[in-house]
């Protein structure tokens, strides 16, 4: 494996570790016993025990977290207190709704926002850049609760052409219809921003005196714009990356107009129902999808320009 | 169809005009330029910063900014009207017939893609070839520039090469599908001296080897002098002095010229830039009546303010434009 990848895991390690401090100390900074916080009202002088000695809690803060960390990283994120689930089965389920809600999400907003953005780019300044910009900020500054009952509205109350919420009874193609509005819902303001930078990246690429050395030497408008997605790919990369995951930061919302049972809307359950066991894993696991998200960026940006392998 | 003949010149260039819509107003940069350059001829295009050298070789390939870009006039290439060629043959004549070596090889090469990468596309582009043989064509052109271990060099990305070495690898790239016309656009101005002088060295011999005719644009008179058979001098858009390049720097006719050659004369000797004359190159959204040189001259004359000057010969295969250049050049 080249060096630079291994480089950007270790980077990733730490940010990691912060990450799941910061979760560790959610449960500690919140206000109230945290054994409370951690097991159900009724638990028995047993079970109090039995956790106790399990997280430590009569240990220093530094050794508590060390073993809430050993627990985490073996799988095992407490019970919830709502439902006295483990969380970890809870995340899974509601993760895999989540991603695949985020996956199309994702493939929509990348999508669209790759192709305006390079159209526009292209034709700087004409009527099709024009119309492509007008939709971006269309997408960056629609809220997405307002989208989402607008479509609502649309699609689901006035044309019933789709379901309004829910994710239906099992998994089969008639799932997707389900998802059609939460992931345009949720596209929406990725495909924008994307799109955006994505059309800035673009004249910015055309405009530079290499393109021109490019027609000089006689390329073909396809061969030349071959060299300007590859010059504006890495920055793309980036752009897209951090978009993909605020998406998933958006799925909160979206998840909850659109009662679609994934992390957003187990966070939202959690924190309305200080499910503090439950809300420390789905942020932790969110965290760490952008984590990973990030080194993701940071691992194939260089496969498309040579000069950042350095440093 | 013209019968293109050996005697006639490889390029033939009249009136060329060349305007820019630009934010102050239309300005035109290149007033009908004319001149003719032979098979095989060096021809050393020399002026001041902003007097429409580049606008002039960018003009021979039609790499102006198409939206704000307005030309007329022609440029025959072997009797082919290059303003009249459609895309696709606009595209095989770019890198092919004429090929270019910009001022900034940092600037100019793809920083994503490898340099022997780029000289095999630009191969495999014009000549239909197999993408071995176009690197084998790329190594070839690197050794012929004399880049050191070339074959590792191949693989080199623009930013791994010194400045000097890039701007070799460009000259590779120019030359590699052995154009009829090379323009070189003060392909050494970016450089350290010392590597200047190679470059110049370099160029020089690859032109008398190779026998392609070449534009070589410079402020250096020195380096003019030393590679050039003849030479333009430029002031403001237009050609106001060509001839051959013995008589041209050695006994300049047109004021400008005189002015520009004795104020680099010591320079011209060290390879330094062409210094100013006193006061400024007209401003091109606003240029003055008559002559352009005339606010600047010390030989104007209140004519001057009238007229613009017609290239008139001043002796064989020289002209200039000016209307004192009888008494001037006496
Ligand atoms: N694309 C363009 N749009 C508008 N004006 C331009 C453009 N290119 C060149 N010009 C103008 O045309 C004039 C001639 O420019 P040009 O680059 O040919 O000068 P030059 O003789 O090459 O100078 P230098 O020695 O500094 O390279 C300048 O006034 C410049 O501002
Ligand atoms: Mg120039």
């Amino acid at each position: 494996m080249p060096v630079y990848i291994l480089k950007r895991v270790a980077y990733a390690v730490p940010v990691a570790l912060a990450v799941s401090m910061i979760c560790f100390l959610l449960v500690h900074l919140a206000p109230g016993d945290p054994l409370s916080l951690v097991l159900p009202a009724d638990a028995n002088q047993t079970t109090i025990d039995a956790t106790k000695a399990k997280y430590g809690l009569d240990q220093p803060l530094p050794a508590q977290y060390f073993l809430w960390l050993t627990n985490v990283v073996s799988g095992d994120f407490g019970t919830s207190i709502a439902t006295g689930r483990p969380v970890v089965s809870e995340i899974a389920n509601a993760l895999t709704y989540s991603l695949l809600l985020a996956l199309i999400a994702s493939v929509l907003g990348l999508v669209v926002g790759t192709l305006l953005g390079t159209v526009a780019g292209y034709w700087n300044g004409t009527a099709i850049d024009k119309i492509a910009s007008a939709v971006a900020i269309s997408g960056v500054s629609l809220p997405h609760y307002w989208l989402g009952i607008v479509l609502v509205v649309i699609f689901s109350v006035n044309l019933n052409w789709l379901p309004a919420m829910g994710a239906g009874e099992s998994w089969s193609a008639e799932r997707l219809k389900f998802m059609v509005l939460p992931a345009i819902t949720l596209a929406a303001m990725p495909a924008g921003i994307i799109t955006r930078s994505v059309r800035a990246l673009v004249a910015d690429t055309l405009g530079k005196e290499f393109v021109t050395a490019l027609e000089a030497r006689g390329l073909t408008q396809t061969q030349i714009f071959l060299h300007v997605v590859k010059n504006a790919a890495p920055t793309a990369i980036a752009v897209i990356g951090v978009q993909l995951g605020y998406l998933m930061a958006g799925s909160i919302l979206v998840e909850t107009v659109f009662s679609w049972p994934g992390t957003g809307l187990l966070l939202n359950t959690a924190i309305l129902q200080r499910d503090i066991p439950l809300l420390q894993g789905t942020i932790l696991v969110l965290a760490l999808i952008f984590v990973a998200l990030n080194l993701l960026v940071d691992i194939v940006q260089p496969m498309f320009d040579p000069r950042m392998k350095r440093g | 169809m013209s019968a293109f003949t050996a005697r006639e010149p490889l390029l033939s260039v009249r009136d060329l005009t060349v305007g820019f819509k630009t934010d102050r107003g239309p300005i035109t940069a290149l007033d009908r330029i004319s001149f003719d350059l032979g098979r095989g001829e060096v021809l050393g295009l020399i002026g001041e910063s902003g007097s429409g050298k580049s606008v002039t070789m960018r003009a021979l390939l039609r790499i102006l900014p198409q939206k704000r870009t307005t030309i007329s006039g022609s440029i025959l290439m072997e009797g082919r009207d290059v303003l009249a060629l459609k895309r696709r043959e606009l595209a095989s004549y770019r890198g092919n017939d004429v090929a270019m070596i910009f001022q900034e090889p940092s600037l100019a090469f793809d920083p994503v893609f490898t340099v022997g990468r780029q000289i095999a596309e630009t191969v495999v582009r014009h000549k239909q070839c197999s993408w071995d043989a176009a690197y084998a064509r790329a190594l070839e052109m690197l050794e012929l520039v004399r880049i050191p271990s070339a074959k590792s060099r191949l693989d080199n990305y623009p930013h791994e090469m010194s400045g000097g070495m890039r701007q070799r690898a460009m000259i590779a790239l120019a030359l590699a599908c052995s154009p009829k016309l090379l323009l070189a656009d003060e392909p050494t101005t970016a450089l350290d001296a010392t590597v200047q002088i190679q470059v110049i060295l370099l160029l020089r011999e690859l032109q008398k080897e190779l026998g392609m005719a070449t534009i070589f644009v410079t402020h250096d008179v020195g380096v003019a002098a030393e590679i050039s058979d003849r030479v333009a001098v430029m002031y403001a858009g237009r050609i106001v002095e060509m001839g051959s390049a013995a008589d041209v720097l050695k006994s300049p006719a047109h004021p400008y010229a005189r002015g520009l050659l004795s104020s680099t004369i010591h320079g011209a000797m060290a390879g330094e830039r062409v210094e100013a004359i006193p006061g400024m190159p007209p401003d091109l959204a606003n240029m003055p009546s008559g002559c352009a040189f005339s606010p600047r001259c010390a030989m104007a004359m209140p004519e001057c303010r009238n007229v613009i000057p017609a290239p008139a010969s001043v002796g064989a295969g020289r002209s200039a434009a000016c209307i004192r250049v009888g008494s001037v050049a006496a």
